[in-house]
């Protein structure tokens, strides 16, 4: 019972947050001078008084503020976000085209971050103040540190112009169809097709921006394993485990990791988080044609409803990844009460 | 302290060094422009797109600016950045935590709700919304950021005070009949500060990499002025000629690394836990 409770106080946190984030845009999208029948309708339909009165009507836009802001959360409700005013199309619609290429690559990067993070964590952990020990956390450090952007246009400078080996910007080769959408993640979707060349194509051109958005979560869970693990490594029933005589191996993978997962869990879900804001700039560098370029170009255009649409959509997504580490922390540890 | 930590931590002392190196740098340039090689501004349409060579160190830029100029010039702009944005971002959360924490419930409960929030919106976005609204300018983007960051400290100041607020010290001030003004800020606040104080130290090269993706994104100063972020931006639209944009990118690397080196030395070395490590 404590658990379904538990989910259900935090849903009905979301609907707030939807709520908070859309009126902290919208009041700011009213605080600045702009005209948005003149934005939203071409100029055809601005001549015509009819489209114009209809238009007005759907929004409320001749009456109050705070009557507008119910007017859209109603849309809202019923899934409509309204017109995008630089696209020209529904922001459901736009988001619905941009989102799946930037899950793929979230997706893709977190995978490259957990594995590498982990791996790491643990190598250091065990050879705690050795050569490559230290390596290693000089290798973390940087990830934090680097500049996504411009790691971004090493990668591209590198591997792309001088050395020839990775494709360049974009998420397929120019000259090659995307697969036929069934999930719009185009590796899936290729191998669905049975089209093993172009899901190839796909992982390679995930390959550099999953690397250069991953950089940063990577360091901060090797640095958090490695951490947690001495912790654990420290306690009572470790010490039994090696008065048992297990081997070292054995001890860390049976007794250690499990009880020093935790603390990585949460960093996983702050990564996870972090690459979903990270993805503006990573994806302005790679061309990639996913929400955060589309946020980049809304907030230029100060196209308010697509930037009202995107930071809801982020949002949700960030208490949603909360919520699952939070839930996976009773999986992890029996102990765990929510309360 | 300080000294004791250097000799047996490696990186800690790089980032002392580091650190100290561009905090130097940034002070020299302004109090002696004419150090640089040339001035940030100087434009050389004759010398454009120049490789780096022994006139130009790092090679100069599209209007034939020298580029090793800017990157020294630029290290101002990045550390006003980082400190102004910590200072006030700290400054905020400390008092909004602090209140929410020594008033405790239902208001304590509102403020922390309207904090998360927050912080569960996109960060870089609306802080591009908000610098777009307001026009691009140093003075817009440092505000996005500081309105994006202060929750983080309002956390950490609220935990500090709720933990403190039921020590004896606070009940016997209470009992002199201490006013909750005084003993909010005579006797908590002094209290809780050192966590906060941690976390600016460890924040200071996160605000720096913001600061510069923004300033990438062209939300910074205006040209001309010389940002590390606008200057790798101007990389990306001068693909072929590598310089323009791999020493600004440097430059901001060898700061945050510094600063992150210090920053995690420091943490193990307060987390008693980890200390018996260094």
């Amino acid at each position: 019972m404590g658990l379904l409770k538990y989910t259900a106080r935090r849903l009905v946190f979301l609907a707030f947050l939807v709520i908070g984030v859309s009126l902290v845009v919208f009041v700011i999208s009213h605080s600045v001078p702009s005209d948005p029948v003149l934005a939203n309708l071409s100029q055809r339909n601005i001549d015509n008084q009819e489209m114009v009165d209809s238009f007005k009507a759907k929004w409320g836009l001749d009456k109050p503020m705070y009557t507008q802001y119910f007017i859209y959360v109603g849309n809202l409700v019923k899934g409509d976000m309204g017109t995008s005013i630089r696209t020209q199309r529904p922001v459901m619609d736009d988001l619905k085209k941009y989102f799946p290429a930037t899950i793929e690559l979230a997706i893709f990067s977190i995978i490259i971050a957990v594995f590498f993070g982990m791996l790491f964590g643990i190598i250091s952990a065990i050879k705690r103040n050795s050569a490559i020990d230290q390596i290693i956390r000089g290798i973390s450090v940087v990830g934090v540190s680097v500049p996504s952007f411009w790691l971004g246009l090493m990668f591209l400078l590198l591997f792309y112009v001088n050395l020839g080996i990775a494709p360049g910007p974009g998420r397929i080769s120019p000259y090659l169809a995307p697969p036929a959408a069934v999930t719009n993640l185009y590796v899936i979707d290729a191998l669905l097709a049975g089209d093993w060349s172009l899901a190839v194509d796909a992982l390679q051109h995930l390959l550099l921006p999953g690397l250069v958005l991953g950089s940063f979560t990577m360091g901060l869970i090797t640095r958090t394993t490695r951490s947690s693990l001495l912790e654990v490594m420290s306690l009572d029933f470790i010490r039994t485990a090696r008065a048992k005589g297990l081997t070292e191996k054995m001890i860390i993978m049976r007794h250690a990791l499990g009880n020093a997962l935790i603390p990585v869990v949460t960093v996983i879900g702050i990564g996870f988080g972090n690459l979903l804001g990270g993805m503006v700039l990573v994806e302005t560098i790679f061309a990639w044609p996913g929400i955060g370029q589309y946020a980049y170009k809304a907030a230029g255009n100060l196209d308010f409803p697509a930037i009202i649409g995107v930071s809801i959509l982020i949002s949700i997504n960030y208490v949603v990844i909360n919520l699952i580490v939070d839930l996976l922390y009773g999986i992890l540890d029996p102990r765990v009460r929510y309360n | 302290m300080l000294l004791r930590i250097m000799k047996n931590n490696l990186l800690f002392s790089i980032g002392i060094i580091v650190c100290a190196l561009w905090i130097l740098i940034a002070i020299v340039t302004v109090l002696v422009p004419s150090i640089t090689p040339y001035s940030y501004l100087a434009q050389d349409l004759a010398n454009r797109f120049q490789a780096p060579s022994s006139a130009h160190w790092f090679g100069t830029d599209s209007i034939g600016r020298d580029v090793f100029s800017r990157a020294l010039v630029g290290s101002r702009i990045s550390l006003i950045a980082g400190l102004i944005t910590i200072a006030l971002a700290s400054l905020m959360g400390m008092i909004y935590g602090g209140i929410a924490g020594y008033i405790g419930g239902l208001t304590d409960e509102i403020m922390m709700r309207v904090s998360e929030m927050v912080m569960a919106f996109p960060g870089i976005i609306l802080a591009m919304t908000i610098a777009a609204a307001l026009g691009p300018s140093l003075h817009n983007t440092l505000l996005a950021m500081v309105i994006i960051w202060w929750p983080n400290y309002a956390r950490v100041m609220r935990s500090m005070v709720i933990a403190n607020k039921e020590n004896e010290y606070v009940e016997a001030a209470k009992s002199l009949g201490a006013s909750h003004f005084r003993i909010f800020f005579n006797e908590i606040m002094p209290n809780s500060l050192g966590p906060v104080l941690v976390l600016a130290t460890l924040d200071f090269g996160n605000a720096i990499l913001l600061f510069s993706g923004l300033s990438f994104l062209g939300l910074g100063s205006p040209p001309p002025t010389p940002e590390w972020g606008a200057m790798v931006a101007d990389g990306v639209l001068n693909f072929n000629y590598w310089w323009i944009g791999t020493f600004p990118g440097l430059a901001i690397l060898t700061m945050s690394v510094g600063t992150n080196f210090i920053g995690d030395s420091l943490r193990d070395f307060l987390d008693p836990r980890l200390r018996k490590e260094i």
